[in-house]
Parts: structure tokens; C-alpha cells; sequence
């Protein structure tokens, strides 16, 4: 795949020289400002110190349920498993007609077409996992089957891994065309570019792999697989989230982030919609945007909503 | 008919738990006057070999910590400690003979001793680190880091002033430490390792062995993994001391010799302890825009 | 299109944690006794209500005050063993984390700053300098400093850390066997107030610790009164400088911890968005009322554009408003008095051609409040950039070389600290060993420890506190 498709990924961008060689790819990533560590980690922690009135937290409970990718990646994964999650992606409370809807299911490829049948014309999207998830690590080819297999079943959106062998050695260029190639194979369906931030371990990784996934064409930069501790963090999320800032001041374009695995609590929740309002944005508090990617998560969604409503604690009976 | 009391069972301590011996094994304990006290638990090779596996285990986390907290832990040993006064002061008495006020004098000095180590935390870098003025355009620190896990051998005779004396420098500056307590009176070790069961010390950090030492201190001084020993509790037995001094060779293990009677614990004790169990970094980088 | 709807709430810290009398006198000799001289009020700056009446110590009060701490450092403090000494700072120390929150409260209450920063910066630090501290007092023989007291310390200390500054004083005085007379600043006594609650709790010898309110006539007669053995100031340089001329020819052991005017230097390469936090912070954080700030912006060109926009997007999301308010990130200008200055200097850095700008932002109707500012194209000449304005207001200067960003930020004649912003290792140490202050940040800004010597050169001041070299100034 050459480079030339990445001129007509983000229609206007043409960042055709930058991606010409690895040689200029490199000078173009190492060139973007660095992190410092300390410096990122005090800030998200600061962040998380705000508190938001209880009228917004209302409001902030049901943006964060619309904003859950809802997500099965078992081995022992089974048809039954996909339609229960997926009936509870439409009807998260029962008990509740005005709950809203997740944004999204995520599920393995072979389980997608389950997937699709449950929730018909319900609006929840259809998220698979793609690309050898969660390693990565398989022939292009095989790689490239994944992904229209999955778009061929019915995904609305693939998330995707990045080769991190590659990129932790600087063959910057192969990943760029990899993500190229493979949001070719996508078709209509959107392209979410999983970092595995775990395994990239500096910010100045994360940094580097946000534009060079956003210049590849993500619609959506992701943190992890949920496979591989630590997975998504308050501070890696706010190097992506000044990415995306970042790369809507130079090209007027917008791209979402999906913080996954780790978030189990809607005051983790909250912390995180706190920090997208205050670095990238308050255009990034909606769905089309920004994504949880989470199992756990709902269910304490659910009981805090439901605490606010009637002012009593259920447990998970 | 007067009411019979629950008598105290002596365990060991090992990541921050209280087990018996594996091997089942125990040995009695006299009091000053060779009246019977308790079963003690005896200690074998595989506990050792386990308490250096838990020491292991927290060294990473504790060496971790801010000085500022580990100070804070070990003046909390202190507090709690004063807080127990009753009892050490009956366990000293009990090991050591003398009376109860001799005893207390005792426990004041063991706990003051805590709070001199616990001040020293977030100073002995200060004292014992500096930058270096390198003839050349260089920046060059040295500080002290902590070694590792270290051995000690607990006094034969001080079983609370001494075996604070002896575990306090190694924790405090960040090491994490397998004490074998004083095989005769080692009653005191056991209640200490009480206190550091509830005065927030990480389990793990600090271990305490009791029983003879034939069958734990060759273990300690022959492991690999254990980086320094403190063979202070054998005093006057300059044959077995050697032997552990030549096992101790096999990964050159820093070693603080045995002195040839047991010190005087009442003295200043100075920096050695530290620096015994502390490395050296010196970092080099140059100057220049 | 979302709505904004992050909208944060007030989320305030209970008052009830704290209970403030009516009025309060002078703690001389382990008791409150009355004061002689003109009391005065203490105000909320947030809401200009009135909080207690404070006692002035005219000078017979300040004698009575040093002839308390004299007879302490004789008879008990002075010869007392380092152990015992240490045992009660420990105990000092543990009683200010005990009651860590209600510290919290009043400072903000009694300053204006945000909560956020008391609770999570002030007060935690004021108990690590006296654990700190504590930890000396029988371990001065390895301090490379002596062991001998000095006597009876004159203490005098500034409003915008008040706790703080108290720790910095009282905790190492008291270690190296000196006995205090402390005098808060006028604007900001009620937690020196409660400090010496504290000494009682903590059973400390009555004299040992001797805290008189008052304003200049009262820190005039205690830095002169003639049975003091140290005077220890901080506060603006003008008064730093009488007192050195009122000590001369004396054997008063001097430090002085004065003004600054201290540059924020950002390369071309730093890590900018943590650079900005670093700006923000340096000169946002306690209001600007810090003598350490970072007031002085001197960003390299190639970057300039680019580091302002971000540093003004980031200021327009600063929330400036009810000090115990948790989402508080600016408080309110302490006093009347320092709002006029600040405003006085603004203005004349507008007439003299610097750009000015602050984001918009809601202040409330009572109390003594400032927007964040900033002033671009500001060059050496301007009053802005020679002046401690002591508000949140920074002057933006620009630079091409290392070499010219040294000679600017040397150009003045304070020295207390600096910031260097750079990716590069070398370059960090290269500035830091040029440039003529007493503390240097590199990628990071107004970080304090009690381990960490901070002080200033040239008309910054002299002396050290924190860290062993802290106990210099305390030891013959």
C-alpha cells in the first residue's frame, strides 16, 4: 500500500511529504513536543479533583452510558453471551424505559452477525476487534481477512491494533501504511486505531502514535486492548486528548479517543468527561467523539443513575 | 479458685503474617531464673529461605517510597511501641532479668532509638550524598541507595535495645531486612514483630526468625539473593562468624562483622549501620547548551 | 453539537471545622495574655467580612515577649537534649496533621487562597517541615554546622504563605535549641493563632514559642530589641534592607528571604504543554503572591506564537472565585492595600505599551479580586518587568539565545529563582549553573520540600531554609 492513499484519508490534509519516507515520518513524529512525565501525571491528577454539580452529574451519568461501547473478548465468548449483552447495550435498565442506549457493542468478529441480528434497527452500533486482536501479531494478509470478514457481518466500526513490534523499533512507516490499508479494508465502517499504551510505556510513544494513526486515518484513537495492564490511564488520555486538539487547530479536522479497560466507576467516569471538557473540548462530549470502552462500567452507571433518581443504593442482586 | 490466663503462642513473622515453622518444630524458652516460658517456634532452612523470598517481595515498594514516608512508618513503630509499654517492659524483664524500672529504662532507649533512625530517612542522603566538582564540564552526583535485602543476626544478649539497634538503620533507609532474634530470649522479637504488624511497616519488609542459630544463619549467609549480612549476633564466636564470612563470599554479600563482645547499645551509634547497607551511584552529565 | 454542561458547582469546605473567637491576644510564656497596643481587625479578603480583632504588642509587650523566650533558652530549651527536643517537634508535627483541615480552612478563611492549595500543598508541608525538623534536633553533631544554640530568635513573617513561613521559622529554630518570638503579618494571624493552641496541646515549655500580632511598629521593635539573638525576616526587600542596616555594628546573627523577579525561560524544545502548566502555575498559583513566582515569561521566538495561544487557552479554563470553594484554582488578593499596587502597576504597564490581556472572567461583588493577566511585548525598560508586582500578573519577553535568555533573566537585582523549559539535559544544567538564583526549576516550577534548601542571591536575600543548610542560620 502506498502512501499516496493517506492524501485522501482526512479530505484536505495532505500530509503526503511528511509520509514519504520513514526517514521524514520520523523527523515529522520526533519533532512533535515532548511529554514530561511528572508534568502530564499532575495535571490529570489536578483534573480529577473537580467536582461537578449535581444537576450535571445527572446529565454526565447518561452521556457517559451513551458514550459505553459495551464489550464481550473472551475466549469462551458464546452466541448466548453476545445477544444478552447486546439486548442490555439497548435496554441498560430494565426497570427504566428512559435509560439511554450504549453507543456501541464490541465483540470479536466471528460473534458479529449475533451481534447485529439482536440489536437490529435499535441505532446501538456494531464494534469488532480486528487485526489479530489482541497481539497483532499475524501476516498482513491474514490480518487484512480480519478486518473485511468482520466489515462483511455487519461491524459498523473495527477497532484495530497497531503492529507495536514495529513501531517500538521505528519502523514508523510500516505501521502508518498498515492502519492505511487497513481503513481501506474497512469500507464505510469506521476505524478506531488501539495503541496498547501498556506496551508503548512512554507519553512521547503515545504522542507519536496518535499522529501518525490520525494521519493514517483513524476516525478514532483508542488506549488499549483491556488485555494488558496498566490499560487506560488519566494521563495517557490526556496526551491523546491534546493530540486530537492539537490536530484540529492545524487542520479544522476532529478525532475521536476511547479510553478502554480499567474504568469501572462513574466517578473514574466523570473524571475522564471532566478532563475531555477541559483539554480538547466541550465538542468531544458526545458519542460520535469520545467512547468508553467498558463491561463493568454500565453497571455502576446504572446504579448511580438509579441512586440519583430515587435516592437509594441497589447492590448487583 | 483464681482465674487461669490464655497463654500467648510464639510464631514467627514473615510477610507481615505470623505461620509456624514449616518443620512443625518448636523449643523452649526459660526466663532469667531457667523457669519455662513458651514453646518459641524453630525455625528451619525453608523459612528462612522464605522470609528472604518475602523480603525480596517488598524491597521494590519500600525502596519506592519517599524517605518523608518511611520516617513516618518508623516513628510509628516508636508510637506504638510507647504505647505497649507494659508489655516490653515485662518481656525485658522476663529475657533480661532486673526490675521493672531497669526494664523501662530499657524500653526508653529503644524507643528513642526508633525516633533517632526514623529522623534519619530523609538525611542520611544529605549527609552521606554530594555532587562532586569533576575537573571538567560535568554535572556528577553521588547518593546512597539502599542494597537490598540484608540478613541481621539479632544480639545474643540486648533482645529489644540491640535488635532495634540492628533492624532500624536497615529499614529505615529503605532495605528490607530477615532478622534471626536472639535464640535465648527471643520473646521480644515476637512482640516487636506484633507492633510492626499494626504500625503500617509493608509486610515483608521486616522478617523475624525465631530459634537456634545453626539451622537459619548459614542459609541467610550462603543465599544468593540476599545482598548483605550483619552477623552482629555472634559476638565472641569468632569460628562461626568466619565460616558465615567466607559462605557470605559466594555473591560477595556486604558484610558487618561480628565485634568481639557484644557493644554497648546505650552508645551514639553513628553512621555505620546505614552506610553498611547503602551503595554508592555517582551519575555523570555534561554541561553545555 | 454538545452542550457544555460542565458546569461545576460550588463544592465548599465546611466552615464549622473551625471556630474563631471574637478576639485574641498575644501567646507569651505558654499563655494568652493582652496586648497594649492598638488592636486591630482581621478581614476575609473573600468577602470583606470582619473575622476577629487581633491584639497589637507595643514595646513593652515585645520585652515581655523576649524576657519569656530568654528564660526558656536558659533554663529548659537550650539546655535540654537534642532527643527530648525532638520528641516534642514530633509531637507538634503529628497535632498539625491531626488537625490538618481545620489548618486548611482558616488559612484560606484568614487568606483568601484556594482550598485546593491549603489542604493539598500548605498544610502538609507545614507538618513535613516539622517532622523534618524533629528529626535534627538530636543529630546536629552530623550536620556539619555546630551544635550550639544561638538564643532567643526575632521572627518576622509575610502573609501569603502564613503557616507555612511559620514552619519555615519556628521548626528549625526550635530544633537547633533556639527559643522564638514570631510575629505574623497583620493581614494574616489566625493560624499562628491556632499554632500556638497547638504548642499547648503538645505540652511544650511555656516561653519556648511566643507568637505577638502586630504590624510594622511591632516587627520593628522585636528585630531591634537588643536581647535578641537572630533576627529571621521574610518579606519585600525594601524592609530586608533596614534591617540589615538596623543590625549592623550588632552581633544579631541576620537572614533574609526577600523579593523576586524571577524568569520562566521556555526553549524552542521544552514539553509544551507541560511548560504551560508550568507557566500557570509559576505565576497563577497563591494569587502571584509568592516571592518565588515566576513573573517573568522570557519564551524563545521561534516558539512565542505558539506558547502563548496555548497559555491562553489554558488560563481562560482558571476558576477564580470563593476560596473554600474546592474547584477554586485562583483566591482573592489578600488585602485592599495589595489589590491597589497590583492594580497600580497594570495600569502603568498598559501606558507604557505592553499588551494586555486577561480572559474574561466573572469576579464577585465583595472582597479584593483580580483576573489572571498578561503582558506581551514587554521589554527590560518596563516597570512591569523590573517590579515585584506580587498579583497574578506575568510579562511576556522574548529570546533568541541561551546566552541572551541568561543575560535577561540576570537583569535584575533580585535572585531567588528561575525556570528552565528544554528537553535537553546538558542545557538544563548549563542554565542552571548561569543563571544568579537561588533555586532552579527545570521543567517543573514552585516545588517545595523541607529538604530542599530554597533562598535567594543578590537583593533576593541571604541564608537558606530547608534541608541541612536550613540549620546554618540557627547553630553558632
Amino acid at each position: 500500500m502506498t502512501s499516496t492513499a493517506a492524501a485522501t484519508t482526512h479530505p484536505g490534509n495532505d500530509w503526503a511529504d511528511v509520509t514519504a519516507s520513514d526517514a521524514s515520518l520520523r523527523r515529522f513524529l520526533h519533532g512533535l513536543p515532548g511529554v514530561d512525565q511528572v508534568g502530564a501525571e499532575a495535571r490529570a491528577a489536578g483534573l480529577g479533583t473537580r467536582s461537578i454539580k449535581t444537576t450535571a452529574k445527572a446529565y454526565a451519568i447518561d452521556l457517559a452510558i451513551r458514550m459505553v461501547d459495551l464489550t464481550t473478548l473472551e475466549g469462551q465468548d458464546t452466541p448466548g453471551k453476545v445477544r444478552a449483552l447486546a439486548a442490555k447495550a439497548v435496554h441498560p435498565d430494565p426497570a427504566d424505559p428512559t435509560c439511554p442506549s450504549t453507543a456501541a457493542v464490541c465483540v470479536y468478529p466471528d460473534l458479529v452477525a449475533v451481534a447485529k441480528e439482536t440489536l437490529g434497527s435499535s441505532g446501538v452500533k456494531v464494534a469488532s476487534v480486528a487485526t489479530a486482536f489482541p497481539s497483532g501479531r499475524a501476516a498482513i494478509d491474514v490480518k487484512l481477512a480480519d478486518v473485511r470478514d468482520a466489515v462483511a457481518a455487519g461491524a459498523d466500526e473495527i477497532d484495530m491494533v497497531i503492529d507495536r513490534g514495529a513501531f517500538l523499533s521505528g519502523r514508523y512507516l510500516e505501521v502508518f501504511e498498515e492502519i492505511v490499508a487497513v481503513r481501506a479494508a474497512c469500507g464505510a465502517a469506521h476505524l478506531k486505531v488501539i495503541f496498547e499504551s501498556g506496551e508503548l510505556q512512554t507519553y512521547d510513544n503515545v504522542r507519536r502514535a496518535s499522529w501518525l494513526a490520525i494521519m493514517a486515518g483513524a476516525h478514532f484513537i483508542k488506549t488499549s486492548t483491556g488485555k494488558v495492564q496498566p490499560a487506560a490511564t488519566l494521563p495517557v488520555t490526556l496526551v491523546m486528548l491534546e493530540a486530537v486538539r492539537d490536530y484540529r487547530e492545524q487542520t479544522g479536522q476532529m478525532v475521536g479517543v476511547k479510553p478502554a479497560g480499567g474504568i469501572r466507576t462513574t466517578k473514574d467516569a466523570i473524571k475522564y468527561l471532566v478532563m475531555v471538557n477541559e483539554v480538547a473540548g466541550p465538542d468531544w462530549l458526545d458519542p460520535d467523539w469520545f467512547r468508553f470502552g467498558a463491561s463493568t462500567l454500565l453497571n455502576d452507571l446504572l446504579m448511580q443513575r438509579t441512586k440519583m433518581q430515587t435516592g437509594r443504593y441497589s447492590g448487583p442482586d | 479458685m483464681s482465674r487461669i490466663d490464655v497463654r500467648k503462642t510464639y510464631k514467627l513473622f514473615i510477610g507481615g503474617e505470623f505461620p509456624r515453622s514449616e518443620s512443625g518444630h518448636s523449643y523452649v524458652v526459660h526466663d532469667q531464673q531457667g523457669r519455662f516460658v513458651a514453646n518459641a517456634a524453630l525455625a528451619s532452612r525453608k523459612d528462612a529461605r522464605d522470609a528472604v523470598s518475602a523480603a525480596r517481595k517488598a524491597f521494590p515498594g519500600w525502596s519506592a517510597r519517599t524517605a518523608y514516608n518511611r520516617s513516618q512508618v518508623v516513628y510509628r513503630i516508636a508510637e506504638v511501641m510507647e504505647d505497649r509499654r507494659p508489655q516490653f517492659v515485662e518481656a525485658v524483664r522476663q529475657g533480661e532479668g532486673g526490675t521493672a524500672a531497669s526494664a523501662g529504662k530499657v524500653l526508653d532507649a529503644a524507643i528513642d532509638r526508633l525516633v533517632w533512625y526514623a529522623g534519619w530517612a530523609d538525611k542520611i542522603t544529605q549527609v552521606t550524598g554530594n555532587a562532586n566538582p569533576v575537573a571538567g564540564p560535568y554535572f556528577n552526583l553521588s547518593t546512597p541507595e539502599p542494597t537490598g535485602v540484608v540478613a541481621a543476626v539479632a544480639p545474643a544478649d540486648s533482645s529489644l535495645l540491640g535488635l532495634v539497634s540492628v533492624v532500624a538503620p536497615v529499614i529505615v533507609t529503605g532495605n528490607t531486612v530477615v532478622v534471626a532474634a536472639s535464640p535465648e530470649r527471643p520473646l521480644p522479637a515476637v512482640t516487636f514483630a506484633e507492633v510492626l504488624a499494626t504500625s503500617d511497616v509493608p509486610g515483608g519488609v521486616v522478617n523475624v526468625l525465631t530459634g537456634t542459630l545453626d539451622r537459619t544463619v548459614a542459609t541467610l549467609a550462603s543465599h544468593m539473593d540476599v545482598n548483605a549480612i550483619d552477623l552482629t549476633g555472634l559476638a565472641g564466636d569468632p569460628e562461626q562468624a568466619q565460616a558465615l564470612e567466607v559462605a557470605a563470599a559466594d555473591n560477595l554479600k556486604r558484610v558487618r562483622r561480628a565485634p568481639a563482645a557484644e557493644p554497648d547499645w546505650a552508645a551514639d551509634p553513628g553512621l555505620g549501620r546505614m552506610t553498611d547497607v547503602l551503595e554508592t551511584k555517582t551519575v555523570w552529565h555534561p554541561i553545555g547548551v | 453539537m454538545a452542550k457544555n454542561v460542565f458546569e461545576y458547582a460550588p463544592a465548599p469546605e465546611s466552615r464549622s471545622v473551625v471556630d474563631i473567637k471574637p478576639s485574641y491576644g498575644l501567646f507569651v510564656n505558654g499563655e494568652f495574655v493582652d496586648g497594649h497596643g492598638h488592636s486591630f481587625k482581621s478581614i476575609s479578603p473573600s468577602t470583606e467580612e470582619v473575622l476577629a480583632e487581633i491584639a497589637e504588642a507595643d514595646e513593652a509587650d515585645v520585652d515581655l515577649a523576649v524576657k519569656a523566650a530568654r528564660r526558656a533558652h536558659s533554663r529548659v530549651w537550650g539546655r535540654m537534649p537534642g532527643k527530648e527536643r525532638a520528641k516534642y517537634l514530633f509531637r507538634i508535627a503529628r497535632i498539625i496533621q491531626e488537625r490538618g483541615r481545620e489548618l486548611a480552612v482558616l488559612e484560606s478563611i484568614d487568606n483568601g487562597k484556594p482550598i485546593k492549595e491549603t489542604r493539598d500543598v500548605d498544610i502538609p508541608i507545614v507538618a513535613a517541615h516539622f517532622f523534618y525538623y524533629a528529626g535534627w534536633a538530636d543529630k546536629l553533631e552530623y550536620s556539619g554546622h555546630g551544635t550550639e544554640s544561638l538564643g532567643v530568635a526575632g521572627q518576622v513573617i509575610p502573609w501569603n504563605f502564613p503557616l507555612l513561613m511559620l514552619a519555615w521559622k519556628i521548626a528549625p529554630a526550635l530544633a537547633c535549641g533556639n527559643t522564638v518570638v514570631l510575629k505574623p503579618a497583620e493581614t494574616a494571624p489566625l493560624t499562628a493563632l491556632l499554632f500556638a493552641e497547638i504548642c499547648q496541646q503538645a505540652d511544650l515549655p511555656a516561653g519556648v514559642v511566643n507568637i505577638i500580632t502586630g504590624a510594622g511598629d511591632t516587627g520593628r521593635a522585636l528585630v531591634s530589641h537588643p536581647d535578641v539573638d537572630k533576627v529571621a525576616f521574610t518579606g519585600s526587600t525594601e524592609v530586608g534592607k533596614a534591617i540589615a542596616r538596623a543590625v549592623a555594628g550588632t552581633d544579631k546573627r541576620v537572614t533574609l528571604e526577600l523579593g523576586g523577579k524571577a524568569a520562566n525561560i521556555v526553549f524552542d524544545d521544552a514539553p509544551l504543554d507541560q511548560a504551560v502548566e508550568g507557566i500557570v502555575n509559576g505565576i497563577f498559583f497563591n494569587q502571584g503572591h509568592v516571592c518565588c513566582a515566576g513573573s517573568r515569561l522570557l519564551v524563545q521566538e521561534s516558539v512565542a506564537d505558539e506558547v502563548l495561544a496555548r497559555l491562553k487557552r489554558r488560563v481562560t479554563t482558571l476558576r477564580i472565585g470563593d476560596p473554600l470553594d474546592k474547584n477554586t484554582d485562583i483566591g482573592a488578593i489578600n488585602s485592599a492595600e495589595q489589590l491597589a499596587k497590583i492594580r497600580e502597576l497594570s495600569d502603568i504597564g498598559e501606558q507604557e505599551g505592553a499588551g494586555r490581556w486577561s480572559p474574561p472572567c466573572e469576579l464577585p461583588d465583595h472582597g479584593f479580586w483580580f483576573p489572571p493577566t498578561i503582558f506581551t511585548n514587554v521589554t527590560q525598560a518596563h516597570r512591569i518587568a523590573r517590579e515585584e508586582i506580587f498579583g497574578p500578573v506575568l510579562s511576556v519577553l522574548t529570546f533568541r539565545t541561551p546566552s541572551e535568555a541568561v543575560e535577561k533573566a540576570n537583569n535584575t537585582p533580585y535572585g531567588l529563582s528561575a525556570g528552565v523549559w528544554t528537553d535537553k539535559g546538558s542545557r538544563i544544567l548549563k542554565m542552571a549553573n548561569a543563571l544568579r538564583a537561588g533555586v532552579v526549576w527545570a521543567n517543573t516550577f514552585n516545588k517545595f520540600d523541607p529538604t530542599s534548601p530554597f533562598g535567594g542571591y543578590k537583593e533576593s536575600g541571604y541564608g537558606r531554609e530547608g534541608g541541612r543548610h536550613g540549620l546554618e542560620g540557627y547553630l553558632k
